[in-house]
Formats: structure tokens, sequence, C-alpha cells
């Protein structure tokens, strides 16, 4: 089962589930909220992704309890680390947790299917992050604003939709600030379109 | 007992990994491709130059096993250079494109290599061919070899109809610099060829020259 992501402090995935060639959901949605403000996107297997967010947010709530505050964002990244990292023989599940604390403002992590842990300004995953790495490197700047991020990630959703055969159905938006979550939804009918179409 | 293990790379097949791509505008076409081959892990060459001519207006680009798309190269100049005198002028792209295309489907099985032929003629002007797995089919541009997975959301993104010859040349070296930078079987320098009317222009950037991104 295969799906994109991608993240920039903002997180976007499509919606496309298939096992062989056959499309079983085009609508699941694969940005998960673990806490107030942070979402995790998964990766993978997504039965064996649900699992592990299932687990990771009743750590968090639970770390959260014990630390009587928000957790930081790298707490979430951490637990799922813990986890794909000791189970990772087992496991076929990766991760982009993205989120806001008082901390470190916002911050970016990946989690890859071994379990290594990075913090990254841009990153992108799944079946059709493969298509969309040159226009990634190439369009993205570290100083845009809200909306054109939110046009940046549209954008290379929408490219990496329409080259991978099991990326498709909507798209996932998630805007993190300070101030909480927005999550916007584009139908694959409304999303932009290249020269291809 | 004298005991020699002869490196790795000795016995991998050769393969230019590659960026190649052509692009087509009003009055010609301009190619382009990376320069690394490798056997395995190890680069045996650095410099290559996968932009091999067919005839003075018409080039194409090697990709694939290194050995499978010299050679079909070879064979279609040679096929060319008869076919061109015997009809008294300068051969069409689609000819050549097809002499290509005949090759790679009637040795499909065998041969493991995607040529992408490029030129210009008198009759169409500019004109891209895409021949893999030995189809053959006309494009406004083409993209292929290992590194062009990356870079099919940057091509589909950036290009636009009626492109000049200085925007065609900087969206090939754009492109290929960024493909480069991803793939691992890609890298070097970037050669590229522009062919229109007038004349051929064989040019190479160096890789400190290419453009950088944002986390270079």
């Amino acid at each position: 089962m295969e799906r994109r992501c991608l993240d920039a402090q903002f997180k976007g995935v499509s919606t496309g589930v298939s096992k062989n060639n056959y499309v079983s959901s085009k609508t699941i949605n694969k940005v998960i909220q673990v806490h107030d403000r942070i979402f995790c996107c998964m990766a993978g297997s997504l039965a064996d992704a649900q699992a592990v967010l299932k687990a990771a947010k009743f750590h968090l709530s639970f770390h959260s309890v014990q630390m009587e505050s928000q957790p930081q964002v790298i707490a979430a990244a951490s637990v799922l680390k813990d986890l794909c990292y000791k189970n990772k023989d087992e496991l076929q599940a990766g991760f982009i947790t993205a989120g806001w604390d008082r901390k470190k403002g916002p911050q970016i992590y990946v989690v890859s299917l071994g379990g290594m842990l990075i913090s990254q300004q841009v990153t992108i995953g799944g079946s059709g992050s493969t298509y969309i790495y040159g226009y990634v490197d190439a369009k993205y700047r570290p100083d845009m604003s809200r909306e054109e991020c939110l046009q940046f990630a549209t954008n290379a959703l929408a490219l990496a939709m329409g080259r991978d055969n099991v990326s498709g159905g909507v798209a996932h938006l998630v805007v993190i600030t300070e101030s909480g979550a927005e999550h916007i939804v584009v139908p694959g009918n409304k999303l932009p379109k290249f020269n291809d179409e | 007992m004298l005991e020699e293990n002869e490196p790795e790379w000795l016995s991998e097949e050769v393969k230019t990994g590659t960026t190649i791509l052509a692009i087509e505008f009003a009055d010609g076409v301009v190619l382009g491709s990376d320069s690394r081959v490798s056997a395995g892990a190890s680069v045996v060459n650095r410099v290559m130059n996968k932009l091999s001519p067919l005839h003075d207006k018409i080039y194409c680009a090697l990709s694939g096993s290194a050995a499978d798309a010299q050679t079909i190269a070879e064979v279609v100049n040679y096929q060319l250079d008869v076919h061109s005198m015997e009809i008294g002028e300068d051969p069409q792209v689609r000819s050549a494109a097809n002499l290509v295309r005949n090759i790679s489907y009637k040795y499909k099985e065998e041969l493991s290599a995607h040529l992408i032929v490029a030129g210009w003629d008198r009759r169409e002007g500019g004109q891209v061919f895409a021949t893999l797995n030995g189809l053959l089919t006309r494009q406004p541009f083409a993209i292929g070899g290992s590194g062009s997975s990356y870079v099919y959301g940057f091509v589909d993104a950036e290009y636009r109809r009626g492109m000049s010859k200085e925007e065609c040349q900087k969206f090939v070296v754009n492109t290929l610099s960024l493909a480069m930078n991803r793939d691992g079987s890609s890298g070097g320098v970037a050669y590229l060829v522009t062919i229109d009317e007038h004349n051929t222009e064989e040019k190479v950037i160096l890789g400190n020259d290419l453009p950088t991104f944002y986390d270079q």
C-alpha cells in the first residue's frame, strides 16, 4: 500500500490506498492528529502505521500528563521512532511528524522505515515522492509566506498525483501555527493542472 | 596458494545510469545529458558524452546498458548514412527515430537501452521522439534514464509551449542539475547539444558551473 506525503511546516497528503492493483479506498485521511498542535503523516503499510500511531497517541498523552504541559514535537517523533526502531523486523511504516511547540516553534521530523529520526525544513515521502524531488529542490525557499507555502504544497501534491499511479483521490493539507491547526481538503478536480492534462 | 579476487565492478554490467532529456523549440531542439557511467557501485567513466550524433542534424541521447545503447546508435548511424545516400538529401528525424525504434522493438528481449532521438529537418523543423521499449512517439519534450524519475514533477510544472532557445537551454540545465543531485547514478558534467537550421552546437557545463538550489 503506497501513498505520498509532503511537509514544509504544512502537511499535505494524497488519499489513495491500494493493494496490488486494486484501489481499496480513494478517501483515506493519512494525516493524523496526535496532539493539539502535532500531526503525523503515515507512509508504508497503513495497517502498521495506524497501529503505531495508536500506541504513540497513548504514550504521548500520558507523557503530557506527567510533564503537565503540551508535549514537544520532538517528543512525538521520538515515541514513533522508538516503536519503529525496536520493532523494525515486523513493521513497515514511516512517518513525517510536524507541529508547533512553545520551545522551538514549528518543526518537522522524519522517522524512516528502520527507525532513523532526523529534522528537516522540508521533506517528502511515499511512493509518489520520487517524482517531485526535482520540483521541491527547485521551488522550495526557506522564507515563504503561508499562502506561498500552501500553493507550493498543493502544486507538489498535484504533480506527484499526476505521475504516480498509486497516489490520487483527494489532497489533505493541515496548517499548524501557534494559534492552532487548520485542515484544508482539496478534491482532485480542484487541484492545479499542469501541461499534461 | 595465490588467490586474487578481482574487483566487483569488473563483472558488473556497465550501465549509463543517467539523466537524459530533449526538448523542441520553434526552430530546433536542445538535448541534454549527464556524464556518469557506473558498473555497480563504481563510476567507471565520469565524463562520458551520452549525446551521440546519428547525422549532421540528428542526435540521440543514450541511457540504460552502455553497450546496448552505443551499439544501437552506431548501427543506426550507418543505416542513416546509407538511407541519406539513397534519397539524395538529409534524412528526416522521423526516419532516424524509426530506425532506432525498429531495433529496440525487434530485440526488446535482449536489449536494455532507451534512446531519445531529436533533431532538425527541413520538413517539420525541430522534433523529439521517444523510443522506449520499442514504441515511437513524438513529444514536445522527453526525459529518460534513472534520474528522470526525480524530475517528472519539475518538468511537468516548468514546461511551457513556445519557449525560446535560451529558455530551453536553461530548462535543460536546471533539470539535469536537479536530477544529478538526487540520482546516485547520474552526475559529473552536463552536455548540451542545440540543433537548429543553421548549426549544431555542442557545449559542456562543468560540475561547479551548474545551477545550485536551496540546500547546496
